[in-house]
């Protein structure tokens, strides 16, 4: 049984319908790519996962359970987690405090310094900036932080929305390193990228968004091979 | 601000603890003792309303409203059952607090522009409401005669043991604020201030941590309410209007919105100021009006704030000749924190 399983989502911002009718499936531990240009509807499509937009049609399974529609704290308490677009990291709050808040819905507070300490364990820099504001980050730091903060509800999943969005390219490459890290642990991963080049080369499978359908599902070996998307999304002419 | 070590502040708070205390002896005049015990109702005021504003990033412009609303329960209930204060002061915040969840449940889910004309309305309609209900507020002619507080035989009557009641009150209240802020709900109030979605992602329920901070702030509203109306034992509908709520918002902002020391900070220096220009009593507003102006063009964070109401998220556009100077004093914060 797929650990997450979206069957025929559609999706409408008043008359405009931005998916329509979309289909993916992720097994556990799985490192998943969904690529797509400006306004495919990637954003969107994980908002609904998450309950922050509502769905017209379609269903969520995860774990076997319906979550579609569900509230964003139910969701986060079933073990989803989303890391949103442009990182939006609590800029007046601390690291420490942006990650506690990450935890909110864990209320044991010894799990919660213990989830603490392994984000730092894992992520060496920002325990170095404990206690500096969030907004005093670099932007890979901050990428580093938003990614930190969607683990600390110690999720079964974790949807990350363009990581590599307005990251030094230098610093864009150590974050897909802990992605592939994060991975390895054992945690299921929905990458959601413009950089098709990156996310296809660290992802098992790939799904391709096209103006709110999925137009092409493929291992990423195969779609890396295949000329059409070589031409759409590689740059490859 | 400048970041004051541990063992300095402890001994500014400590001197300054002492100074409140002794400070009917110094001041000596019953009259300074008066502004003084105002000050110490006012600072509760802006104090919550900064709980809305600076901590949570929402907008009340109808706390007059809410004051009003625990002034009148507290008069009422102990002019009409003879309750002592002690029971009608509780009552009366607790009853202010429910209007709150009420109105914080209707409005809340309104975006910033409408929840300010939302709780503008209500303000008005309290006002007009208790001008109008002749037979349980005495309409226009208000409340005479309201109890003053005792306790075990020992009267409150004399301005100087007001002051002392109203001196714990506020310390109270300013604690129990500045807890609540480093706490999880804090946490939960300042994430939804930096960013809703990311909060509500993160499983914070949104929805009812803004009805819970505006139903925490009306409580402590409320109560000042009760203070404000045993001490001054007359009061009327028009000291409640929507000037009262300005006057409240301009101590927040002055102060500095989302710390814990700003909103007392502007309301020492808003209740002082039209005591030191006497002579300009008629220009009152005008002033709290170019203060307001003032702190929104000059310093929107106000004198001791972080960030809350008046300053634009992050990308969007304002002064360009300011943008680069509230950046770099930003970063020069983030060491500090908030006092």
């Amino acid at each position: 049984m797929a650990l997450l399983e979206v069957d025929g989502l559609v999706v409408h911002y008043g008359k405009i319908n931005a998916l329509k009718g979309v289909s993916i499936r992720l097994e556990q531990g799985d490192l998943v790519t969904l690529i797509g240009a400006n306004g495919a509807g990637k954003t969107t499509l994980l908002n609904t996962l998450s309950g922050v937009v509502k769905a017209t049609r379609g269903t969520v399974r995860f774990g076997g359970e319906d979550v579609v529609n569900k509230r964003p704290e139910e969701v986060v308490a079933r073990g989803i987690s989303h890391v949103p677009e442009g990182r939006k990291i609590f800029s007046e709050l601390s690291v420490e405090e942006n990650l506690q808040v990450g935890a909110y819905t864990i209320k044991d507070k010894a799990r919660v310094r213990e989830l603490v300490e392994r984000s730092f364990e894992l992520f060496p820099r920002l325990a170095e900036r404990r206690k500096q504001e969030g907004g005093t980050l670099s932007g890979g730091e901050q990428q580093m932080l938003a990614i930190a903060r969607g683990l600390m509800s110690d999720p079964k999943i974790l949807f990350l929305d363009e990581p590599s969005l307005g990251i030094a390219p230098l610093m864009v490459d150590k974050i897909f390193d802990f992605i592939v890290q994060i991975n390895k642990m054992g945690k299921t991963i929905l990458l959601v990228e413009q950089n098709a080049n990156l996310a296809l080369q660290v992802a098992r499978y790939g799904y391709i968004l096209e103006t709110g359908k999925i137009t092409h599902e493929a291992p990423c070996s195969e779609l890396r091979t295949d000329d059409a998307i070589r031409r759409a999304y590689l740059g490859v002419s | 601000m400048i970041s004051i070590s541990r063992k300095y502040r402890l001994v500014l708070q400590l001197c300054v603890g002492l100074l409140l205390i002794a400070l009917p002896y110094l001041l000596g005049n019953q009259y300074f003792v008066r502004i003084a015990t105002m000050i110490g109702i006012y600072v509760v005021l802006a104090s919550s309303l900064n709980l809305i504003i600076g901590f949570t990033g929402m907008y009340s412009l109808g706390h007059g409203a809410f004051y009003g609303i625990g002034a009148y329960a507290s008069a009422i209930l102990s002019l009409s059952l003879h309750w002592p204060f002690w029971v009608t002061m509780p009552l009366a915040g607790l009853f202010t607090a429910m209007v709150g969840a009420f109105l914080g449940l209707a409005t809340l889910r309104l975006r910033q522009t409408f929840l300010v004309f939302g709780t503008l309305a209500f303000g008005e309609i309290v006002r007009i409401l208790i001008m109008n209900w002749n037979s349980l507020t005495r309409g226009p002619m208000g409340i005479p005669g309201i109890p003053v507080p005792s306790l075990f035989g020992f009267s409150f009557k004399n301005f100087s043991n007001y002051y002392y009641l109203v001196l714990v009150f506020a310390a109270l209240v300013v604690f129990l604020i500045a807890r609540l802020y480093r706490s999880r709900v804090g946490r939960a109030w300042v994430a939804i201030r930096e960013d809703e979605v990311a909060a509500s992602t993160m499983g914070v329920p949104v929805f009812g941590y803004k009805v819970l901070a505006f139903t925490i702030s009306c409580l402590f509203t409320g109560l000042a309410g009760a203070f404000y109306g045993h001490f001054v034992r007359y009061i009327s509908a028009d000291q409640f209007g929507m000037n009262e709520s300005f006057l409240i918002l301009t101590m927040v902002a002055l102060g500095g919105t989302g710390s814990i020391i700003g909103p007392v900070i502007g309301a020492v220096i808003l209740m002082l100021i039209p005591e030191l220009f006497r002579f300009l009593a008629q220009y009152r507003s005008v002033l709290y009006g170019a203060i307001l102006i003032l702190v929104i063009v000059v310093k929107p964070e106000g004198l001791a704030g972080v960030k809350g109401l008046f300053v634009p998220p992050s990308g969007t556009a304002r002064f360009h000749f300011r943008k680069q100077k509230i950046d770099s004093a930003a970063e020069g914060q983030a060491g500090g924190g908030a006092a």
